[in-house]
């Protein structure tokens, strides 16, 4: 088992939440200090930086127009630790590259990073959250279609290396792609996509990547796994690894029971400030027609139900929230192992909202000390 | 009905000279009266755009200039001639689109409340963002009594709320960007040379007539605009009797 440090790099100073009515796409940034924000942004590196030390992986992501995470630009965080870090796999999940108007332009930007880290990259694409699509004007609908035909250009383009090629397709058109530099490692750093729903998991397993599950809780992990699973073994290809499974989760590790519940609810930040009204949370197109007319009856789709009124309680008990004592987090995290089918990495959300560093450091050590060593051999079994 | 190898869901309704419905993001309500009032002055056929209401999507049709052509290809594979293609918001817009590419078988254009030209500055939000905002508030701007288009969604079917669910992506597949606009299309309308008249919702919050409604008209030679009185932006829905009489008027006043 790998275990993954993963922090939004939220600016957490805002108003009281009856003051604006979304923290995504609309909520002015004169709210956001830059000087306190530059703060933050120091203080999240060194945070990975300490990740590393203790001997654990580094994730980054990315999002835009909101306070729940302050990196638009993944890729230039992903160079800043491809130079300040030594040995951690450096992993960011994702590159929307649904959204991205210049797919030779992110195959460029992930192998500039490739080598900076000598070939300690691994790349995640991912669809990009219903919110990404006001915020950067992008048409949800046929997203799927964009995102293949910018993944098809994306491989294409780190593993030709014979000069330019041709690229006239339906969404992207690139008539000379011969990027410098190409990618450290071969043919190409591994590939990860976050897939919520089983007919996307299907398409990943297809291909035989790494396929990544968020906040999904126990059925939800499990549907997608199996999608996996199952669509490999339609195709008698080889069954899947561990490696190839990916679960995220909000984890905060105590010395106590109590401590880790109290490092958990400061976690639970980032569910309970999400305040999105239904433009955003349901643009058209983006969710499949039946989830549309679901959400039309007042059901909310998917992860999207976890996120109104959460309690610790309810959070730890679908899998959502890893916390505890270390023991207590140990089980947590074997349950949804056990009930999934297994997994090979761990993504934690081990930094949101209110903890503090020192917090932060806590929870991480614990964690690395206490129950990674303890995950490492569940899976080297 | 097929044309060329796509499906559409089409209502045909009544006997006379040939009229050609365009609903717009509303989608088409079969059982709404205006397709009624309409039918009584000719025969109507009024597809549903693919995408929307039960027509299947078209891997071939993604934007308004295929519908364009789709409908342009209806009138010829029917073999109708002098045709009043009528349409309402986007539905305008398509119809503009098919009359700027030919109107060798159309006879008048009835654009209500038509979209597709952008008329201010870069900065300038000719259109309110439908895709940002709450969807109470794009029935506020897009209707004078909007307490009476208010759906509610627990008294509706499924196949009711799939329509309207449908209608939603197949306006953004359609509109998304650029926004409800063809950057050409204000400088190919004086290729609309058949009698046009735009009628508007005098109450329409969503775009006004003073504003885009005169500008639209100023670019089509010859066009009148005519309002209607306690409507907004979809005045076939709050006046479907004014907007029939108003169509009934212009065929009329055509004829003599």
């Amino acid at each position: 088992m790998r275990g993954w440090f993963f922090s939004e790099n939220a600016y957490h100073l805002l108003p009281d939440p009856k003051e604006y009515d979304s923290i995504r796409v609309k909520l002015p940034n004169r709210y956001y200090d830059p000087k306190i924000g530059a703060d933050l942004y120091h203080r999240f590196i060194d945070e990975w930086m300490i990740a590393e030390e203790m001997g654990l992986e580094i994730m980054v992501n990315e999002h835009h127009q909101t306070a729940t995470n302050l990196n638009p630009g993944g890729p230039i965080v992903m160079g800043v630790l491809a130079r300040e870090t030594r040995k951690a796999r450096l992993l960011i999940l994702g590159n929307p590259i649904a959204n991205r108007r210049e797919p030779v332009r992110v195959a460029e930007e992930m192998a500039m990073v490739d080598v900076y880290s000598r070939g300690r990259l691994e790349c995640g694409f991912v669809r990009g959250v219903p919110y990404e699509m006001s915020a950067g004007n992008h048409r949800p609908t046929k997203m799927m279609e964009r995102f293949w035909e910018a993944h098809d250009l994306i491989v294409k383009a780190w593993t030709s290396h014979d000069g330019p090629f041709n690229w006239e397709g339906k969404y992207f058109h690139h008539r000379q792609v011969n990027i410098w530099p190409r990618p450290y490692q071969e043919p190409h750093p591994p590939i990860w996509i976050t897939a919520l729903s089983p007919s996307s998991a299907r398409e990943v397993g297809a291909r035989g990547y790494i396929v990544a599950c968020f906040l999904t809780g126990f059925d939800g992990t499990k549907a997608v796994y199996d999608a996996y699973r199952g669509r490999r073994a339609e195709l008698q290809l080889p069954a899947a690894a561990l490696d190839r499974f990916a679960y995220a989760a909000l984890v905060y590790t105590g010395e106590t029971d109590e401590e880790g519940y109290a490092g958990a609810r400061k976690l639970m930040w980032y569910l309970e400030s999400n305040k999105v009204p239904p433009q955003f949370t349901s643009p058209p197109g983006y969710h499949p027609i039946t989830n549309a007319v679901s959400a039309m009856r007042g059901n909310n789709p998917g992860i999207f139900k976890m996120f109104q009124n959460p309690t610790l309680d309810g959070l730890m008990e679908h899998g959502l929230v890893f916390a505890g004592n270390p023991d207590s987090v140990y089980r947590q995290i074997k349950k949804m192992y056990d009930h999934v089918g297994g997994f090979g990495h761990l993504l934690m959300m081990s930094q949101a909202g209110f903890l503090e560093h020192d917090e932060t450091v806590k929870g991480m050590t614990m964690f690395s000390r206490e129950v990674y060593p303890r995950l490492k051999e569940l899976t080297a079994r | 009905m097929i044309v060329r190898g796509v499906q559409l869901e089409v209502v045909e309704r009544g006997q006379g000279p040939p009229i050609l419905w365009l609903h717009g993001e509303e989608g088409l309500d079969p059982h709404a009266p205006f397709i009624d009032l309409l039918a009584a002055t000719g025969r109507v056929t009024a597809p549903s755009h693919p995408g929307f209401g039960h027509s299947p999507e078209s891997g071939s049709v993604d934007t308004v200039d295929d519908l364009a052509y789709l409908y342009l290809d209806l009138l010829a594979d029917q073999n109708q001639r002098g045709v009043t293609v009528i349409g309402s918001s986007l539905g305008g817009w398509i119809a503009a689109e098919m009359a700027v590419r030919s109107i060798e078988r159309i006879g008048a254009l009835v654009l209500v409340a038509p979209l597709g030209i952008k008329v201010g500055d870069r900065e300038t939000r000719d259109i309110p963002d439908i895709f940002a905002l709450h969807p109470d508030e794009v029935t506020r701007l897009q209707y004078h009594d909007p307490a009476r288009f208010a759906v509610d969604y627990a008294k509706r079917s499924d196949d009711e709320l799939t329509v309207i669910a449908r209608n939603r992506e197949a306006t953004a597949l359609y509109a998304w960007e650029p926004y409800f606009h063809n950057p050409k299309l204000p400088q190919r309308l004086h290729r609309v040379t058949v009698p046009t008249l735009f009628v508007w919702g005098a109450q329409d919050r969503f775009v006004s007539a003073t504003y885009y409604g005169a500008a639209y008209r100023a670019a089509i030679p010859g066009a009148q605009l005519e309002l209607i009185d306690g409507a907004g932006h979809f005045p076939h829905l709050e006046q479907p009797e004014a907007v029939v009489e108003l169509v009934r008027g212009f065929a009329r006043d055509r004829r003599a």
